[in-house]
């Protein structure tokens, strides 16, 4: 699943289409006619081109993206795990599948300060019920995890979206 | 949140359809119409319950880097760090966290070169050491938060 850097795959029309759209999709009865009247383009052009983003991956999904926490799952845990290296993709994969992760990634170890490279974002209403959450990850995980942590956020420092692309 | 709220929120995670008039194919999955989809989706983002809406860019095709960052910093110099790392552009989210590791912020550049240029302008001008944790893979998540 990991993603080549594609930069190519996008000419100016595309980038364009990407600045456009990055903060939002316009809340009209027709947004993508919107979008291509505002950039000077021929509608089917743009769906078509956004299309291609779609199917190549570019764009990962066309969508809403849920506040949890306004949603009432305060307790976020960014659960970490060292897991053994020969086996992190396959129970990576099976981790991702987990109803209640929302994210889950291989980062780099940083031995001896940070020693778990499996990071598995769970959401609950509670703390205790990330733990219990955590407790089946780690059902999952058995002997191939050497330790873990949950970490949880105390305060929020600074929320901006992301801007690509320009 | 009423019916409708959950219908959006549970129907809208992906799959927003690419056609002339997506609100209205929308509100006939849902069992309402075009008007009152967009004004519901309206009221989400305003009252917070939906953070953004639209598509999705994947970063590192785009040709940009995402990575993930820490610092351990001594609670007596919190303030100061943080408002060095939120100052940066690069820096799209920072979050105070319950660990050694007291603070992880997510760094977007244009290129990989660029992230490592902000990595180091952070740790010059806090004077810590960043842990730079770019991911190595991405495991697929479904996306299915019910409401």
């Amino acid at each position: 699943m990991n993603a080549p850097h594609n930069v190519n795959l996008l000419d100016q029309a595309d980038r364009r289409i990407v600045q456009a759209t990055q903060a939002g999709l316009p809340l009209t009865a027709r947004p993508y006619h919107a979008v291509a009247d505002q950039l000077g383009l021929p509608v089917d052009e743009v769906m078509q081109r956004m299309q291609r983003m779609l199917d190549l991956g570019i764009i990962r999904r066309i969508g809403a993206v849920p506040n949890h926490y306004a949603l009432g799952y305060r307790a976020n845990g960014m659960t970490v795990w060292d897991v053994a290296d020969d086996r992190i993709d396959e129970l990576g994969e099976r981790i991702g599948q987990l109803e209640f992760v929302t994210h889950c990634y291989q980062r780099p170890r940083h031995l001896p300060d940070w020693p778990y490279n499996l990071f598995a974002m769970v959401h609950g209403k509670t703390k205790d019920e990330v733990e219990a959450k955590a407790r089946l990850i780690a059902g999952v995980l058995g002997q191939a995890s050497r330790g873990n942590d949950i970490l949880y956020s105390s305060r929020i420092l600074k929320k901006t979206g992301l801007r690509i692309g320009a | 949140m009423d019916d409708l709220d959950r219908a959006l929120i549970n129907t809208l995670q992906g799959g927003f359809p690419i056609c002339e008039r997506p609100y209205a194919e929308v509100a006939a999955r849902v069992g309402s119409d075009e008007a009152a989809v967009i004004a519901r989706i309206e009221s989400l983002l305003a009252r917070g319950l939906l953070s953004r809406f639209g598509p999705m860019y994947h970063a590192a095709q785009m040709g940009g880097a995402l990575s993930l960052a820490a610092m351990e910093i001594p609670p007596a110099d919190f303030d100061r760090v943080t408002d060095i790392v939120n100052k940066q552009p690069e820096v799209a989210h920072n979050y105070a966290r319950n660990h050694r590791l007291n603070m992880w912020f997510v760094l977007a550049t244009e290129t990989p070169d660029a992230q490592q240029e902000t990595i180091a302008r952070i740790e010059r001008e806090t004077g810590y050491p960043v842990y730079n944790m770019p991911k190595i893979r991405e495991y697929f998540v479904e996306l299915k938060l019910h409401v």
